[in-house]
């Protein structure tokens, strides 16, 4: 029997299901606006492109106000930061093993959420140059228009890669929804943050634990 | 946090923080240098992707390639035995023309690129089609005509022009484009092409052509974009 440990506040669950409702609603709103066949099947451009428009203008709010959580600030202040085992676990054939200890995140979520914040501010930026044209030249839409492709292809790439390592992992989607993880998935696959809060694993086992918020299942 | 308080997992690199100001940096550059980036790309994949047989070269975004827009739901299809454009408003003659009738008047070409506002581009268009002022000689506008709407059989769009730029030479109503008849997602059989605007301008799916007292602002300038739709800012004022 395994307990469970804290790993997402509700804070930062409410900012993820809140800018993955609203990226999902600009990705399946780009796929329309983009696509010439469906672009003709649904039509109703106008409406297509105020929802997209609103939907990206409000993408960054929830990722903003969540810096009123100290808990969500400790998440995105891990997410920034870089450790050398970090680098390790990402260029090693053996990351799925647990040899390497990593923290909160691994570093292909350090990178996801980098690549997802860029791309966002990147795409809101273009976006307001495509949808405001009286605020550019001629030649900065058309590059606008270029890049936000590009990046909009790359961000529907980094979330069907993101959906694809969450279908994978229950206990990882149990994390964003409970908010509570198993102390044995914790161990296994952020040995160092299991550590942090359980203390150090004994003997190898990852049933160890010890008063750090740790509740029976 | 240890006992010290201390975060040991932030004594690292802020390597997140930097790719984030590194691909607005990017993407900042891609504004200004994307166009040429662009049009770069299209010299050399242009010729490749009309011989690509998986057309997958097509479905990535590399630019100078139409974007097709429809404000309604599905469009009516019409061909040669169905198809009308109508001529009239403030004019002394009104007219009815079939597509045959459009086909035997005098034709003109343009090769121009085609400019969305928004600011996809596509370059070297091929079009070819009656001049607008053609149409309107044969109807003969009346004194009190000084501009002119366009109407399209979706049922909503509709755009104006002044009647002096309606007489532009590079304005015309167009039955081929890209080498062969306006196809049905490019607007056809018949469409506006108003080569010096934006795109906005050249109504898709053309009906009715009414010869009006003053210019009445169309589907898209009721949503913000300019009555005036010159790509060239400095033609605006004057025309």
């Amino acid at each position: 029997m395994t307990g469970t440990v804290p790993r997402f506040g509700a804070v930062t669950r409410a900012v993820h299901w809140s800018v993955a409702v609203l990226m999902i609603t600009c990705i399946v709103t780009a796929a329309i606006l983009y696509n010439g066949s469906i672009a003709l099947a649904v039509g109703h451009r106008h409406l297509v492109e105020t929802v997209h428009v609103y939907a990206g203008f409000a993408l960054p709010a929830p990722i903003l106000l969540g810096a009123f959580s100290a808990a969500y600030r400790q998440d995105m202040r891990r997410l920034n930061r870089f450790l050398p085992r970090d680098w390790r676990w990402l260029f090693s054939r053996k990351r799925r093993d647990g040899s390497i200890k990593v923290g909160k995140f691994n570093a292909g979520q350090k990178l996801n959420g980098a690549l997802s914040g860029g791309a966002i501010a990147a795409l809101l930026g273009t976006g307001i140059i495509m949808y405001f044209p009286g605020l550019t030249r001629l030649s900065w839409r058309t590059g606008a228009t270029f890049v936000h492709d590009w990046f909009a292809l790359a961000v529907g790439l980094l979330v069907v890669g993101h959906i694809f390592y969450a279908v994978n992992d229950s206990e990882a989607q149990r994390g964003m929804l409970s908010g509570r993880v198993s102390e044995s998935w914790a161990r296994a696959d952020h040995g160092a943050w299991a550590d942090e809060l359980l203390g150090p694993a004994r003997d190898g086992k990852p049933e160890a634990s010890n008063d750090a918020g740790v509740t029976p299942t | 946090m240890n006992e010290a308080g201390r975060d040991p997992e932030l004594d690292g690199r802020p390597v997140g923080r930097r790719t984030v100001l590194g691909l607005i940096a990017l993407a900042g550059a891609g504004v200004v240098g994307g166009k040429a980036v662009q049009d770069g790309l299209a010299k050399v994949l242009g010729p490749i992707e009309l011989r690509d047989p998986t057309g997958l070269i097509s479905l990535l975004p590399w630019g100078d390639s139409f974007r097709f827009y429809s404000v309604t739901g599905a469009v009516p299809t019409m061909n040669a035995e169905t198809y009308r454009l109508t001529v009239g408003g403030l004019v002394r003659r009104t007219a009815s023309y079939t597509l045959a009738d459009l086909r035997a008047m005098p034709q003109i070409s343009l090769v121009r690129d085609f400019h969305c506002i928004t600011g996809w581009q596509v370059s070297q268009v091929h079009w070819s089609g009656v001049q607008l002022s053609t149409l309107l000689d044969l109807a003969g506008p009346t004194a009190a005509a000084t501009a002119v709407r366009f109407r399209s059989f979706d049922g909503t769009y509709t755009e104006s022009l002044t009647l002096e730029q309606a007489r532009l030479d590079d304005v015309i109503v167009a039955l081929t484009m890209l080498g062969g008849p306006v196809t049905h997602e490019h607007g056809g059989p018949v469409r506006m092409y108003v080569a010096p605007m934006y795109g906005y301008k050249s109504t898709k799916w053309l009906s009715a052509i009414e010869l009006t007292a003053a210019v009445e602002t169309g589907y898209w300038e009721h949503r913000g974009y300019p009555v005036d739709g010159f790509i060239d800012p400095s033609r605006g004022k004057g025309a």
